[in-house]
């Protein structure tokens, strides 16, 4: 083999004057600059991604937890139930915010006579106290008229204050008086970080501190799964069919054409098309899983397609051969032998398609799955948004406790991200095969 | 949800069918030696005369039920709502419809809505109730049929093979499908716009305000549909991301597969290609949150105004989206430079640097200049970064410091929210995605045929 100049072996001496010794200290000096221009594309290639995740990462991470702030709430039977009947629809229909008040003016007994002070400390409790309370109340009606020292949520300002990431001043929303209960109440071991049930267990939310994922992850979970369901065997079969059986002509030279320029094509025009035949022609309700997962469908059967050309390619002629030779018709040759080898790479090329469809936004915005949607769907047909449009929709709020969240949004689709292609990544390792 | 359960009925009733069809051909011929096919495709053989003609049927009507129905409720409707305008009624009909649905009948805006909505609701009822009952009965006779018609000679293996190559073939055409829907569903309403609006308007126009088209007594309610600041400021925003992922990306590759040890490949590819899996939803707020400021940031230090949505942020962060897009295509051209071109250079006695700069980029050139094709053509149909962090109004300028908007942002604000199809605002978007689409398929067209046929050259 011929080896390249290198800068440590002795140098052919072609010219001898010192003109040709500059010139190949040049030639050197240019070759190391070459390799630094690669070294230092690569580093910054690299530097972005550093860059991009750890904002993300500092941004968000705080949002996996939320302030709560403790009170000595007591549940007093006036408020609560004045005609005494406990009865379920008058206790869910209580006033618990005068509870919480009330709760306040305990802890602050100042604040009683001054109208101001009051609007301003209320400031500092989340409405979804209210909804806490009610639900201790409605599991057991015997705590009214009791008193507990109960931890409430803190509203999103307090909350900003206190994971510092809004400034301890006028700008985070609380007024000078609100901040300094506040930090009376931090100091007297009132107030905590706990782990953000909300993010979880909540749908999407005006409150930031309410807001959480749970609609936008079954909503995703529905369209991913008819993605799946609809995907795969379509782009297996139509893979088998012109990997094993179609012969070489005009016809099949189109179907290819076509699948490589769909693979090309920009998804908001998948998006576009959706909107037209599903929603226009076909008539199926806005905004559903359904039709998002259908547009996802057609995004990532052309990637499907290839994957598993790909793969089936890759098993080795004489499996095709030995099974044909004991008499396999060419489908039982496919179903018996060439598809069972071909599936770890069928499968990584699948689950890879669905870690991009999974990230997919532009066509779902098109069939308005980025409606405010406070349910959790319980079927494909009801609206839902999905995980990154959820980050979209946060993202474009302009509550500021939202960039919070649609951080912590993004950790969570990128969490996801991660363990569909480790899972890839585990498969074809596991099951990875030279002929 | 109740059309599922149909079809796992369905399924259920198939797959226990396969059984009976299975040890009938088995019966028949008193063992497994005379039948001219494995027993199991008897047993397929019958199990798709019961299942495929009972679905084909429940598809057919979940297609065609809707129309009927409505057709049913707009004849029981009384005269003098039929004699309401067109889209008043397809507005009431649409009520309707999502009242019968969700058998919610509270919000109805009179009375006649909500009678309509009870009567819809009860036709559908016994339409779904008729198309159970019928399409079971089609299985069970299908089943029976199917079973009739075993026979020991019966080549139920062939008959089976060619159905499943009909559904191969069926869903190999899909792709065709697809682009012919995708183009035809463009062209329709495209064609609606350009009687509405000149195409010569459209494409050569230089003032785009779609929003001003609000109500048909306002000053310039016509709007305006020029399309070329949308175009300059697409092409600005790709050019600035290719001037980053250009540079970027064909330096890496070559680093990568000329001189990296192949450890450092090892890790420096797959980390790379992170950059491409991360969804462009999480580059966008990247660019909104983090480079925007920064660049502002930078900007009023030196004393240039920068706009907070300018181009150069927006370009700057999709060049970095598609670094490896560039980097792993021109890294596979490159590795399949024969090696023999390299020695060649190599014993005439030049460097390393030298011999990739004159001979290996030389001979790799077509396939770069068709990976950079397919960039451009990614840059340009790119959507969720251009939405989040580019501009939403329309300015025709070349300043990169400045706010341009580009064509897939116009298409998602045009179609996000109300969408009116008698409207040139909303139509005006597949107007515009027909301009995206033909644009991506010729850079698409052109970049594989250059990339195919330098590696015919190779192979």
């Amino acid at each position: 083999m011929t080896e390249p100049l290198s800068m440590t072996a002795s140098r052919p001496r072609i010219g001898t004057g010192s003109d040709a010794e500059k010139r190949l200290k040049a030639r050197y000096r240019a070759e190391k600059r070459f390799r630094a221009y690669g070294l230092i594309s690569i580093a910054i290639a690299l530097l972005f991604l550093v860059v991009l995740l750890g904002s993300i990462v500092s941004r968000g991470w705080t949002a996996f937890t939320q302030t709560y702030i403790q009170l000595p709430v007591t549940f007093d039977a006036e408020t609560i139930d004045p005609d005494g009947t406990r009865e379920p629809g008058a206790l869910s229909s209580a006033d618990y915010r005068a509870v919480i008040n009330a709760a306040l003016e305990k802890k602050f007994p100042e604040i009683a006579d001054d109208r101001r002070a009051r609007n301003d400390v209320k400031k500092l409790i989340s409405s979804g106290a209210e909804l806490e309370l009610r639900k201790r109340v409605l599991a057991d009606p015997k705590i009214i008229g009791t008193t507990l020292d109960l931890w409430l949520p803190a509203s999103a300002p307090a909350d900003q204050v206190v994971k510092g990431n809004a400034q301890h001043d006028e700008s985070s929303g609380l007024s000078e008086g609100a901040l300094v209960k506040l930090d009376a109440l931090s100091a007297s071991g009132s107030v905590e970080r706990k782990f953000n049930r909300y993010l979880f267990s909540n749908s999407d939310s005006r409150e930031p501190e309410l807001a959480g994922l749970l609609g936008a992850v079954v909503g995703s979970f529905y369209s991913l799964l008819i993605t799946l369901t609809l995907s795969f065997p379509l782009g297996v079969a139509a893979a088998v069919y012109l990997e094993e059986f179609a012969k070489r002509n005009r016809f099949t030279d189109l179907i290819e054409v076509n699948i490589n320029n769909l693979a090309a094509v920009p998804s908001i025009v998948f998006g576009l098309l959706a909107l037209e035949i599903f929603l226009n022609v076909l008539g199926l309700p806005r905004s559903a899983p359904l039709v998002g997962g259908l547009a996802l469908t057609l995004v990532s059967l052309p990637t499907i397609i290839i994957a598993a050309r790909v793969a089936l390619k890759a098993v080795p002629p004489w499996i095709r051969e030995a099974a044909q030779g004991l008499g396999a018709s060419r489908q039982q040759m496919v179903t018996h032998h060439v598809l069972p080898l071909a599936m770890p790479g069928i499968l990584t090329g699948t689950i890879i398609a669905m870690a991009r469809a999974i990230g997919e936004t532009a066509p779902l915005l098109t069939i308005g799955m980025v409606a405010f949607v406070v349910d959790v769907p319980a079927t494909p047909l009801d609206p839902a948004t999905a995980l990154p449009v959820q980050v979209y929709l946060w993202a474009t709020s302009v509550e500021r406790a939202f960039v919070e969240r649609t951080s912590a949004a993004i950790l969570v689709l990128l969490a996801c991200l991660v363990a569909m292609n480790a899972t890839a990544i585990y498969l074809r390792k596991k099951f990875e095969r030279r002929w | 949800m109740q059309f599922l359960t149909l079809l796992l009925a369905l399924l259920l009733i198939s797959a226990a069918v396969y059984r009976l069809g299975a040890r009938h051909a088995v019966r028949l011929s008193g063992g497994t030696r005379s039948l001219h096919s494995l027993p199991s495709y008897y047993g397929y053989y019958v199990a798709l005369w019961c299942g495929l003609p009972a679905l084909l049927l429940a598809a057919g009507w979940m297609i065609f039920s809707p129309l009927i129905l409505k057709s049913l409720v707009m004849d029981a409707l009384p005269p003098d709502t039929l004699s309401l305008p067109a889209a008043r009624l397809s507005l009431l009909m649409n009520e309707v419809k999502q009242m019968a649905a969700s058998g919610d009948y509270r919000y109805a805006s009179d009375e006649v809505s909500r009678a309509a909505a009870e009567h819809y609701h009860a036709l559908h009822t016994i339409s779904f109730a008729a198309m159970c009952v019928a399409s079971l009965c089609v299985a069970l006779v299908g089943a029976w049929y199917g079973r009739s018609r075993i026979s020991p000679k019966l080549r139920a293996r062939n008959a089976v093979e060619g159905m499943v190559t009909l559904f191969l073939i069926a869903s190999s055409t899909i792709a065709i499908f697809t682009t012919i829907g995708i183009v035809l569903s463009l062209l329709f309403e495209s064609l609606r716009f350009f009687a509405k609006v000149p195409v010569f308007d459209f494409l050569f126009g230089l003032n785009w305000s779609p929003q001003t088209a609000m109500r048909s007594d306002q000053v310039g309610s016509s709007g305006a549909f020029g399309a070329v600041p949308l175009f300059t400021g697409t092409l600005l925003i790709s050019l600035i991301a290719m001037a980053v992922a250009v540079p970027i990306g064909l330096l890496s590759a070559i680093y990568m597969a000329e001189y990296a040890h192949p450890k450092f490949r090892a890790v420096a590819k797959p980390l790379l290609e992170i950059l491409a899996g991360i969804p462009t939803v999480v580059y966008g707020f990247f660019a909104v949150l983090t480079v925007a400021p920064a660049l502002r940031a930078f900007g009023a230090s030196i004393g240039l105004s920068i706009s907070a949505e300018s181009a150069l942020s927006t370009g700057i962060v999709m060049g970095v989206m598609i670094i490896p897009f560039i980097s792993s295509l021109s890294d596979d051209v490159i590795s399949a430079v024969p090696d023999a071109l390299r020695h060649g250079s190599y014993g005439l006695g030049a460097t390393r640097s030298e011999t990739i700069r004159q001979v290996v980029l030389t001979a790799a050139l077509p396939g770069i200049v068709g990976s950079v094709l397919l960039a451009v053509s990614r840059a340009i149909g790119e959507t969720m970064i251009v939405v989040m962090a580019a501009g939403l109004s329309a300015h025709l300028t070349a300043n990169p410091l400045q706010s341009v908007t580009t064509v897939t942002v116009q298409i998602v604000t045009l179609l996000v929210g109300d969408q009116e199809f008698d409207s040139p605002k909303t139509l005006s978007a597949f107007a515009l995605g027909l301009v995206l689409f033909c644009v991506t398929l010729a850079l698409n067209v052109v970049a594989l045929n250059v990339v195919r046929k330098y590696r015919e050259k190779y192979d």
